[in-house]
């Protein structure tokens, strides 16, 4: 973070004509920004805290003295949870305010309807949640992790801690866990030789699992592996709970279930089950630290901080580097400079952009408490990102 | 079925069968205040899942003030929770027939554009003074866990706890809308509502009471449904297309065919989605019912009305 602070005094030097030669809404003193995310609509839930880590990392970045001299001016937009005004909304930043940098997206789906507007415009997005993979994209940084990241360190963990052999899938019926679930299918049947003794999917927002639960009990598997969002969630876990299958007699791992979600949960119902992310609140580490204090005292000591939430505080930060590095706003050679960034202490530990443009970082296992707080119970090495992993497609 | 030893199956069966009877109770919860308000109103009420979220969230209020200020009083709060619902919704629906309904019975579907806007008003309401976030209210220990009549049978206490509410509020129904005053004054409106004036029965008055107590139960729908699924701004639209449902299929005005198509939906899709998958036997439930309406378009059982 001192690197920024340094070479911002230095940086007051270069003039604009310099550092922003395609047309971007830089002058010698500000440079704008978008924040583009769902402030209403179903997903505003999961998107407010995307919104607060950005705005703080700005805040703090500002005041820092800034990126390369200059304030960092947000322009906010809401895509109010509906993807064709994502895409409007984008467009509007690109072309009418010329921003240098969006933070923003949140569904897959409403990634992949920005997309082309920020292709052609050549714009720039950093996206902040974990996702399916399967895609690449000059104009985007994906500062979440990609499936295998979460996926494969996961079931590997079962597979090794808990001796799980056989395992049960679950999710919410949508694009992000049936493409989980497939890349977890072969790396369950091909790589950890076990076996799949059921894969289901219910609708989003079902709240009746009386009969899942029960095939669940019938086949006894070793592990289930849930990615089952949203309001779903708590019904799930509620008459899980309910129905006598306690975390201890029925392990569970799940890739949906954060600090956000357990506030909605409460901690009593998820006491035991395991998480697979990179990272939680309850990470002991110095950047960490320093993120959660600035994060409850800029938004409040109620506020919980969850695995996207930290994802969306990087953006901000690896654009500042890509920028200084480049000693430009130019969206050609802030792309070209990010590869290769590090980042020793970011709230998750060690991270580095890969040319893929998505991040090297660890996978953790958490085990929920009665608090709503993990014990981490696992940590991997630094994985390499594999948005397109060969052999699970 | 092959490699399980016939006790598990049979304690499978069991708790499959409570899984079926579980939903039928959740579904009659949901649906009864909206067949009083369609069924002898005829008012299209979209508004009725935001009434359930008002019960749910004060059941959720309840809990942080139980909580905050008196933990003793923590094992008990709930049942004074389910009375809170009742009344917050009852008022509100009395607030909302008063201000906005009783201008809109002479056209029973802009009642629907009405209402569907006031489901909108009240979400953002919701989202505004709650939070986007979903809440989730403390529950007493005694709704938690499962009872074991057997070994191997896991029977849900909160499941428990709903099919006695269940059980409690439709036999509170009958009673008003049949053994009472009031019921009687209820049914004269709805089969013939100028005759029913002119002996001197107030009907504004009547359908007023009528739609706050179908709002007052969703209260306590919501109330029932925060021990086993969440609340936020949006949870009432997940149940308001189930509850129409029960209530087209059963056959408006008849409390009978409520019971009888939350029943048969209840079974169906619970036998079905255990042997194949959660979406799928959501489809073939909606399918079946399609059908069934095509072949009786008034539902299962229908009620003679006076047109």
């Amino acid at each position: 973070m001192l690197l920024g602070a340094v070479s911002a005094v230095s940086a007051a030097t270069l003039p604009t004509a310099q550092v922003n030669t395609t047309g971007l809404a830089v002058t010698d003193t500000t440079v704008k920004v978008g924040i583009l995310h769902s402030t209403t609509g179903t997903m505003a839930i999961s998107e407010t805290g995307s919104v607060e880590a950005e705005m703080l990392a700005i805040e703090q970045i500002n005041a820092m003295g800034g990126i390369l001299g200059r304030k960092i001016e947000v322009i906010q937009e809401d895509g109010a949870s509906d993807w064709p005004t994502f895409a409007e909304k984008a467009k509007k930043l690109l072309e009418k305010d010329k921003v240098a940098a969006v933070m923003g997206c949140w569904t897959s789906a409403s990634r992949k309807a920005v997309l082309p507007v920020f292709e052609k415009d050549n714009g720039l997005l950093y996206y902040p949640t974990f996702y399916e993979g399967l895609e690449e994209s000059k104009n985007v940084f994906y500062t979440g992790q990609e499936a295998t990241q979460q996926i494969l360190a996961g079931l590997d963990w079962a597979s090794k801690e808990l001796g799980a052999k056989t395992f049960y899938l679950v999710g919410s019926d949508y694009i992000w866990p049936r493409t989980s679930m497939k890349i977890a299918r072969k790396h369950i049947e091909n790589v950890l030789k076990g076996t799949v003794v059921g894969e289901e999917y219910y609708p989003l927002g079902s709240t009746q699992f009386g009969s899942l639960i029960n095939k669940i009990k019938l086949k006894k598997p070793d592990l289930v592996f849930g990615a089952v969002v949203g309001g779903s969630n708590v019904a799930w876990f509620k008459q899980l709970n309910a129905a006598g299958l306690t975390f201890k007699k029925q392990p569970m791992l799940t890739i949906s279930v954060t600090e956000d979600e357990v506030l909605g949960i409460g901690g009593e119902n998820v006491e035991g089950l395991y998480s697979s992310m990179k990272y939680f609140q309850a990470l002991d580490l110095p950047g960490n630290k320093k993120f959660i204090d600035a994060f409850k005292k800029r938004w409040g000591d109620d506020s919980v901080i969850g695995d996207v939430t930290e994802s969306a505080y990087l953006g901000p930060w690896l654009w500042l580097r890509a920028v200084e590095a480049a000693k430009s706003f130019d969206v050609d050679k802030v792309v070209a400079a990010s590869p290769g960034i590090e980042w020793e202490d970011s709230p998750h530990g060690y991270l580095k952009v890969d040319k893929n443009h998505h991040l090297w970082m660890k996978t953790r296992i958490g085990e929920w408490q009665k608090d709503g707080q993990v014990k981490i119970v696992y940590e991997s090495d630094v994985i390499k990102p594999d948005p397109f992993p060969a052999g699970y497609q | 079925m092959d490699g399980y030893s016939a006790s598990e199956l049979l304690n499978i069966f069991a708790m499959q069968a409570f899984a079926g009877v579980s939903l039928f109770s959740v579904f009659v919860l949901m649906a009864l205040g909206l067949a009083i308000i369609f069924g002898q109103m005829g008012v299209i009420n979209m508004a009725h899942g935001e009434f359930l979220t008002i019960g749910a969230y004060s059941t959720v209020m309840m809990s942080i003030l139980a909580e905050k200020y008196m933990p003793e009083f923590l094992p008990y709060y709930f049942i004074f929770a389910v009375i809170a619902a009742f009344i917050v919704a009852f008022t509100i629906g009395y607030l909302v027939e008063f201000l906005m309904i009783r201008h809109l019975y002479r056209r029973p579907l802009d009642t629907l554009l009405a209402t569907w806007g006031l489901s909108l008003i009240m979400q953002q309401i919701f989202r505004s003074s709650f939070g986007a976030r979903e809440v989730s209210a403390t529950l007493p220990d005694w709704l938690m866990g499962s009872w074991q009549p057997v070994e191997g049978v896991d029977i849900p206490l909160n499941g428990l706890f709903v099919l006695g509410l269940t059980l409690l509020l439709s036999l509170a129904v009958f009673i008003f809308l049949f053994k009472s005053r009031w019921g009687l004054k209820v049914r004269a409106t709805t089969q013939n509502r100028l005759m029913a004036g002119a002996v001197g029965i107030s009907t504004p008055m009547v359908d007023r009471l009528t739609f706050a107590i179908g709002c007052g139960i969703a209260g306590v729908a919501g109330a029932a449904f925060t021990t086993i699924a969440s609340t936020g701004p949006t949870s009432g639209s997940l149940y308001i297309v189930d509850t129409f449902l029960v209530v087209v299929f059963g056959g408006a005005g008849s409390l009978l065919g409520t019971f009888a198509s939350a029943f048969t939906i209840a079974q169906a899709q619970s036998v079905m989605e255990f042997f194949m998958s959660g979406s799928m036997a959501k489809v073939l439930t909606l399918l079946t019912v399609i059908i069934i309406l095509m072949i009786r378009p008034e539902g299962l059982f229908s009620v003679k009305v006076r047109k």
